[in-house]
């Protein structure tokens, strides 16, 4: 029970993180049907950013509270992703809208490659560590632990969550996201500005990422040039899962998703009898991505395709 | 006479709209059947139908006895059934010869090995191919575009390498889905001299088009849809003669 | 004589010289590690060419393309080295090692080619991926592929009592292991080149074309869209695998880190920058995009010219070079550095 537990809760965080990352990519999804193939990268450039700041901090003012330092860390991380959403969108996709769907594939897989090896220029090669300013506080509830920073985020990723609900129900920016998401010539005649609702769309997607990193290296406690790959890859998974375009189902796939790995590595060893170990992790996300597309290509939220010809 | 097509009780629908509903009509070796009605009644559906692109709800559909309901569309274009699309489907960045080469293939047989090899029998087939290919395109009046992309051929001509590619499969029954829309009258009036010569060599023809003059011309019979639901059916002049036909189109034109 | 009409066996003569010579020229004018690269260049010729089939062709992007060159890579290690104590002849393990390469070609298409394009680019990387996991874990319990350590000691290539590892001395010429390897990696490459063209000029080829052109236009013309989708696999990936038993004869050594999903991204770069669909293009692109990050080598040189020292270690700043390169290269000619024709003609039509 308590194994069932434990996993359940880490689970749910490690969830979390891939559920703000896959907002990312199923927004843009949604509004421009390609895939962001950088936005991983903005993920690792988010949580490097801020490490760097909650390091020099920890360091020249070792009095200050821990809270404020994490959030001077985000406060500087989240402008340069946006700032980044930004450029890789305006040099990446916005040329090429109208060019063939390989290309602005191939342009994003530029600039994961630069972004990546910038990050190694700037950060070196090897793992940084999270330094210590978090509350360590650690909990127990019939037999599983729960830490500080796992409760801190998954709070944060309910009101995170919830914030953008509301943004896209509510607001103009958000209406307008929807009809842009619909049609992108109807939009436009009905007066939106669509170059400036793909930008915010990067922008927000952008910001999720920056939060999302900082979240996975403080849970980690570690960070990495090379972390955004492979979080990135599951984050589309999740939102492939969930239904790509909606954001309920990145929601909803995310924790999936952490669900499926956290309690894959736990009872993979008993299930095949030994013969498979937790090593096999990372392959649960694209077992799981792979039957979701044979068997729902929609994913679990998802209008069902309606058949076109 | 015969009945080529055999269309019973085919019913579509979509979600909550019942695009096709309970359709039975039977098109007649060697005449040319309209199939007409207001835009939205269920025309381009009923085709998807019977060319296995849509599966429908109920019904059958047989040619020459064979059942295609069920099929996948290359089993149907193969079963003797061709067509052309509403909205022209070329493969645009082909050239128009190859386009109709493409609609060879389910007549010819050669495959990896032949073509690596260029064994004998596949340098037959090509050579077979080309040569038929080419035909068409005269015949359908654009021979001197064989080397031209499919996608920087002028509309009309681009209608016209369509049905060259249907052709090119040898069908028994050829279905074409508006393929006067956007024709200026003389390549209108051409391409009814065409049809009616492809109806002379034995060509059974199943005909959508909004040109009622046309129509009303070349048809043997029509059948009239409307919401999905087949309204009549008949001679043109019959037809042309049913008040609800003539409500029908009245009751679109209001709109 | 105007250029249409000087004779073919002429051109077809100097072109063959040309090859023929040139890992001697290389060999003089840059240096022996450039002789290995341009066999690797020629491997990579390879790989873009069977991706071209199903990218390039049939407009089936594949992002997992690596697994089929990693199957066909330890079929020949399993078959030609101490690991399982088999000691098979080339000619036996590489035919083995495609093979298999097209059998998963097939396994892992059926059941994801109904997919739409870009879930078909996921769902490709993802089996990538897990086949690159399985290979860095199933060393235990039962060692299959030796985990990360790979299989070292696999056989080189023999031609009688001829090995292609050693230097060896024919006609009074010695040829260094990279020069004889470069006639072999040239006889496959031709060969494959020699299909490829055959196949896009034929009946199959435009089927494939025309899937990739309109999916539903296709099958409502007669081609059995699955079945054809599926040949594209499968020739993709024997293409593949050949080219991953090359490379394990070659290297002697293989290990998982060679087949990460970044080679795959690197062999869709190939034909992308070179011109999808293009057979030219593509070899072009592979050269290309072998050779790029080895001249970029050469930044440290100009780094210690310009500034009197190395800030940077070109050995990091090639790749970002390199990223650079591949956005500037699509913004500017979206079709490819040497597009076909009729693609040339596509994107002027779209510039109008
Ligand atoms: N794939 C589809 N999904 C949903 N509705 C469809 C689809 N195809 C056609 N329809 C609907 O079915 C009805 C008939 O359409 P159609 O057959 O195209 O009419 P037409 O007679 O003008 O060719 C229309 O209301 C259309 O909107
Ligand atoms: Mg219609």
């Amino acid at each position: 029970m308590d194994i069932f537990l434990q996993q359940l809760i880490n689970g749910l965080v490690l969830g979390s993180v891939y559920a703000l990352v896959a907002l990312g990519y199923t927004m843009v999804y949604g509004i421009i049907e390609l895939i962001n193939f950088a936005h991983g990268e903005v993920t690792m450039m988010g949580a490097l950013v801020a490490l760097s700041v909650i390091g020099a901090l920890a360091l020249g003012m070792p009095g200050l509270p821990g809270v404020l330092i994490l959030a001077a860390g985000l406060a500087l991380a989240i402008p340069v992703c946006v700032a980044l959403g930004l450029l890789i969108e305006r040099v990446a996709y916005r040329p090429l809208r109208n060019a063939p769907r390989l290309a602005p594939l191939i342009t994003a897989i530029g600039v994961s490659i630069v972004l990546q090896n910038l990050a190694m220029l700037i950060w070196g090669k090897q793992y940084i560590s999270f330094p210590p300013v978090l509350p360590q506080g650690r909990y127990e509830i019939l037999g599983a632990h729960i830490t500080d920073v796992q409760i801190a985020i998954l709070v944060l990723t309910v009101l995170i969550m919830l914030g953008l609900i509301l943004m896209v129900q509510r607001t103009r920016l958000g209406r307008a996201m929807r009809a842009t998401a619909q049609s992108r010539q109807v939009a436009s005649l009905m007066g939106v500005d669509v170059n400036r609702v793909i930008a915010s769309t990067f922008a927000i997607g952008s910001a999720l990422a920056a939060v999302a990193g900082v979240m996975v290296s403080a849970y980690y406690g570690l960070a990495h040039y090379y972390m955004g790959f492979m979080l990135g890859l599951k984050a589309f998974s999740a939102a492939v899962l969930g239904g790509i375009g909606n954001l309920g189902g990145a929601m909803l796939g995310g924790l999936l998703l952490g669900l499926i790995e956290s309690f894959g590595a736990g009872y993979i060893g008993d299930l095949t009898g030994g013969f498979l170990g937790s090593h096999y992790q990372d392959v649960f996300a694209f077992f799981v991505l792979i039957a979701v597309l044979v068997f729902r290509p929609s994913g679990l939220l998802g209008a069902r395709g309606i058949e076109r010809a | 006479m015969s009945a080529l097509l055999a269309v019973s009780g085919v019913s579509k629908a979509f979600g909550g709209l019942q695009a096709l509903s309970d359709i039975s009509l039977q098109v007649n070796a060697g005449e040319i059947f309209g199939l007409i009605g207001p835009n939205g009644a269920g025309k381009t559906t009923l085709f998807n139908a019977l060319t296995g692109l849509y599966t429908i709800d109920r019904g059958e559909v047989r040619l020459n006895g064979t059942r295609l309901d069920g099929c996948k569309p290359h089993q149907v274009l193969k079963a003797g059934l061709a067509r052309t699309f509403q909205n022209i489907r070329l493969f645009a960045e082909m050239t128009a010869l190859e386009n109709v080469l493409v609609g060879r293939h389910a007549r010819t047989h050669s495959g990896v090995l032949g073509a690596v090899l260029r064994l004998p029998a596949t340098r037959r087939e090509e050579a077979d191919s080309r040569a038929r290919a080419m035909a068409l395109l005269e015949r359908v009046g654009i021979a001197g575009h064989a080397r031209r992309l499919a996608r920087n051929l002028p509309y009309g001509d681009q209608r016209r390498l369509e049905i060259a590619r249907a052709l090119a499969s040898e069908p028994a029954l050829l279905a074409l889905d508006e393929p006067a829309a956007g024709m200026n009258p003389a390549e209108r009036a051409a391409l009814r001299d065409l049809l009616l010569q492809l109806q002379h060599e034995g060509l059974t023809l199943l005909l959508i088009e909004h040109d009622v003059k046309l129509v009303m011309g070349l048809c043997d019979r029509l059948a009239v849809l409307d919401y999905g639901i087949k309204i009549a059916e008949g001679t043109p002049e019959v037809v042309s003669r049913d008040p609800s036909v003539i409500a029908a189109y009245l009751g679109d034109e209001a709109l | 004589m105007p250029e249409g009409k000087r004779p073919r066996w002429l051109v077809f003569g100097l072109l063959a010289l040309g090859l023929a010579l040139l890992p001697f020229l290389v060999d003089a004018g840059l240096g022996r590690s450039w002789v290995r690269l341009i066999d690797l260049a020629l491997l990579y010729v390879m790989l873009a060419l069977g991706l071209n089939i199903v990218v390039g062709y049939a407009g089936l992007l594949d992002l997992g393309y690596v697994a089929f060159y990693a199957l066909g890579a330890y079929v020949y290690a399993w078959l030609a080295s101490p690991h399982f104590g088999l000691h098979l002849p080339f000619w036996a393990a590489l035919p083995l090692g495609a093979a298999l390469a097209a059998l998963f070609g097939v396994l892992l298409g059926t059941p994801t080619l109904r997919l739409r394009g870009d879930y078909l680019a996921i769902v490709t990387l993802g089996f990538g991926e897990i086949i690159r996991i399985f290979m860095n874990n199933l060393n235990a319990p039962v060692n299959i592929t030796n985990g990360p350590q790979g299989i070292n000691l696999i056989d080189p290539v023999r031609v009688g009592d001829m090995s292609l590892s050693q230097t060896q001395t024919l006609f009074g010429i010695t040829f260094t292991g990279a020069h004889l390897t470069y006639y072999l990696f040239l006889l496959f490459t031709l060969a494959l080149i020699f299909i490829s063209m055959r196949l896009e000029d034929s009946r199959i080829g435009r089927a494939w074309v025309a899937i990739r052109e309109d999916e539903t236009a296709a099958a409502a013309t007669g081609i059995n869209t699955r079945n054809l989708k599926l040949l594209a696999f499968a020739m993709g990936a024997t293409f593949g695998g050949l080219a991953g038993g090359l490379f394990a004869s070659f290297q002697g050594f293989i290990s998982p880190e060679s087949f990460n999903l970044m080679e795959s991204i690197m062999i869709l770069c190939m034909i992308v920058l070179g011109g999808m669909g293009h057979i030219p293009g593509v070899i072009f692109g592979a050269v290309l995009l072998t050779l790029l990050p080895e001249a970029l080598r050469y930044t440290g040189d100009w780094q210690r010219n310009l500034f009197g020292q190395i800030y940077i270690d070109p050995a990091d700043l090639r790749m970002l070079l390199f990223g650079l390169a591949l956005v500037a290269v699509m913004l500017y000619r979206p079709a490819g550095l040497m597009p076909s024709a009729r693609r040339r003609r596509e994107f002027a039509d779209a510039a109008e």
